[in-house]
């Protein structure tokens, strides 16, 4: 059930020009971004050649690659996310799924896996940047997984919240700006404490950014994909209990 | 009280939104082989009632229990036995017809191998054989009708619930789907809701009225149409006698005059004296021009029973 709902979701994405115009720019600008990392390691080349225990191809491009990415998802990917549920409240498709026999944590997670179809090819078409540079030369597998193994995360993580959002509303576009707000906010959260010597534990932990960041740096901490999990869940379970709500009497 | 056959039960059903209760302790069953009108003017909470024998809403109070599954203990296994169609067709507009019941299929726990039979014979009884594939976004408001139904049909449920479902489309369209209708009557059971009152009488064989929530009138549609029949006659008398004469005629109870030779006998319902009438205008010779036994029509009863506070007080 939930993969019917899901390849639905991901056929529709599809059918709509959103999907590829998103998938085009997003890949515009990361490969602008992608080449002048490249252009940028050319440079240094020679100087890099001469130091000893020198930062690899992989480091100098492919990691500030998925930091770009990063940010440039958090911007695309409520835009993907605010159809999910708003459009079908708004066209009144809901009774068609809430009539079937399906419960609501499937529907959710049909919704969720769609959506998260929709982010593996996009992660897929990123990944193949930097796969090229394997024509002339090689690349640290280790650190290019992890490296990737952090985007996947923070993308479905992303998506769980964009997800919720939608859940929320009947207006697709108060869901993607709502999305958007959000995910700044974990974002930049941890910027609260910046002043103090040590910030705010709690603010550092919840920030979305710190523990993409470490991931990326080829630090895998279990702690770090626990956060993303957790974060994945809570969100799930929300928008299962928002979709439950619209049936209960107010 | 709750016979074997019942596919639909509802069990003192209230919904309230804030203060206001929008249907209110409403029980009523409907069986297999039954096509139950639902009628009430607007507002009188018939989507409502609707959407809580599907499951899009939660009862404030009461019980609904579709095939013998309870539709808040046993959701999925209540869902699974019926087929509804909304107000709004519930339809994804960027999809052809041939996807969307497919995915409608599927969603309905047909197995993919016997998903696109399902679809053919849907597309076939709802008159969309040739429309297959075309996008839901370009057909016309009546097809998108169509489409909506063939949703509610194509895993074959015991029970159909249709919301309105002849608005929009034009009369043959219309004659096609009260066929369609009366089809899935005989071994479905169908809840219809309408504001066209004489498709009440072309396919349901039960009636039921709401009124502010409330159930107003619950019967055969035999029932309804002996309600139809009123103790009148009106007759044109071309040389009338004295208003006394035709009070004195037997079964007559009372008599009003309407002017221009044309008069109201109000009689007993057992009893009625049109017989009598006619021997005594003929050996009278008054000119009997006209004699109509007067019938309401539907719409006459329906409004009785929905505005019964404001012809009190008009009375």
């Amino acid at each position: 059930m939930v993969w019917v709902i899901a390849a639905r979701e991901l056929r529709s994405l599809f059918l709509s020009p959103l999907a590829w115009s998103v998938l085009a720019v997003v890949e515009a600008i990361l490969a602008y971004l992608f080449l002048g990392q490249v252009d940028l390691y050319l440079t240094l080349q020679p100087r890099l050649a001469a130091m000893p225990g020198a930062p690899g191809v992989t480091e100098v491009i492919v990691v500030p690659l998925l930091g770009n990415a990063a940010v440039v998802l958090l911007l695309v990917i409520p835009l993907l996310t605010m159809r999910l549920i708003a459009e079908e409240r708004r066209n009144q498709t809901l009774p068609l799924l809430f009539s079937a026999p399906v419960t609501m944590a499937q529907i959710v997670l049909g919704k969720y896996l769609g959506i998260l179809g929709f982010l593996g090819v996009m992660l897929g078409l990123i990944a193949l940047m930097p796969l090229s540079l394997l024509v002339g030369g090689s690349l640290d597998w280790g650190l290019m997984a992890s490296g990737f193994l952090a985007l996947a995360l923070l993308l479905a993580a992303f998506a769980s919240a964009g997800l919720y959002m939608s859940a929320l509303t009947r207006q697709p576009t108060v869901a993607a700006v709502s999305g958007f707000g959000l995910l700044l906010l974990l974002w930049i959260i941890d910027w609260g404490g910046r002043g103090q010597e040590e910030g705010s534990p709690l603010l550092a932990y919840l920030s979305i950014l710190r523990h993409y960041e470490s991931l990326l740096e080829g630090v895998f901490k279990s702690s770090d994909v626990i956060y993303y999990l957790l974060f994945i869940l809570t969100f799930l379970v929300l928008s299962v209990r928002r979709l439950d709500a619209d049936r209960l009497p107010h | 009280m709750e016979s074997p056959d019942a596919l639909i039960v509802v069990e003192h059903l209230s919904r309230y939104y804030g203060p206001t209760a929008a249907v209110r302790d409403l029980s009523f069953q409907v069986r297999r082989g039954e096509v139950l009108g639902f009628l009430g003017p607007n507002g009188a909470g018939k989507s409502t009632t609707m959407q809580m024998i599907t499951g899009n809403l939660a009862p404030s109070g009461g019980r609904v229990t579709v095939g013998g599954a309870d539709m808040l203990d046993e959701p999925v296994a209540a869902k699974a036995r019926l087929g509804y169609l909304p107000e709004q067709p519930p339809v994804y507009k960027e999809l052809t017809v041939d996807e969307y019941l497919r995915f409608c299929a599927r969603l309905n726990r047909i197995p993919r191998a016997r998903a696109g039979e399902a679809v053919a014979r849907a597309k076939e009884r709802c008159g969309l054989a040739d429309m297959g594939r075309r996008l839901i976004g370009n057909l016309s408001k009546g097809y998108q009708q169509r489409v909506g139904i063939a949703q509610a049909i194509i895993h074959q449920p015991d029970v159909v619930i249709l919301d309105e479902p002849t608005v929009g489309l034009d009369p043959i369209q219309i004659r096609e789907i009260r066929d369609l209708i009366r089809e899935l009557g005989r071994d479905h059971s169908v809840i219809l809701s309408t504001h066209i009152l004489p498709e009440v009488q072309s396919v349901c064989n039960r009636v039921l009225i709401i009124n502010r929530g409330e159930k107003v009138f619950d019967d055969s549609i035999e029932a309804l149409t002996r309600r139809m029949q009123t103790s009148a006659l009106v007759v044109v008398l071309r040389r009338p006698p004295a208003v006394a004469e035709l009070e004195e005629l037997p079964g007559v109870s009372a008599v009003e005059t309407l002017g221009e030779g044309r008069f109201r006998l109000h009689h007993d319902p057992e009893r009625s004296p049109a017989e009598d009438l006619v021997r005594a205008a003929c050996a009278g010779d008054w000119g009997l021009v006209e004699l109509t036994p007067e019938r309401l029509s539907l719409e006459d009863v329906f409004v009785n029973l929905t505005c019964v506070e404001p012809a009190g007080e008009a009375a």
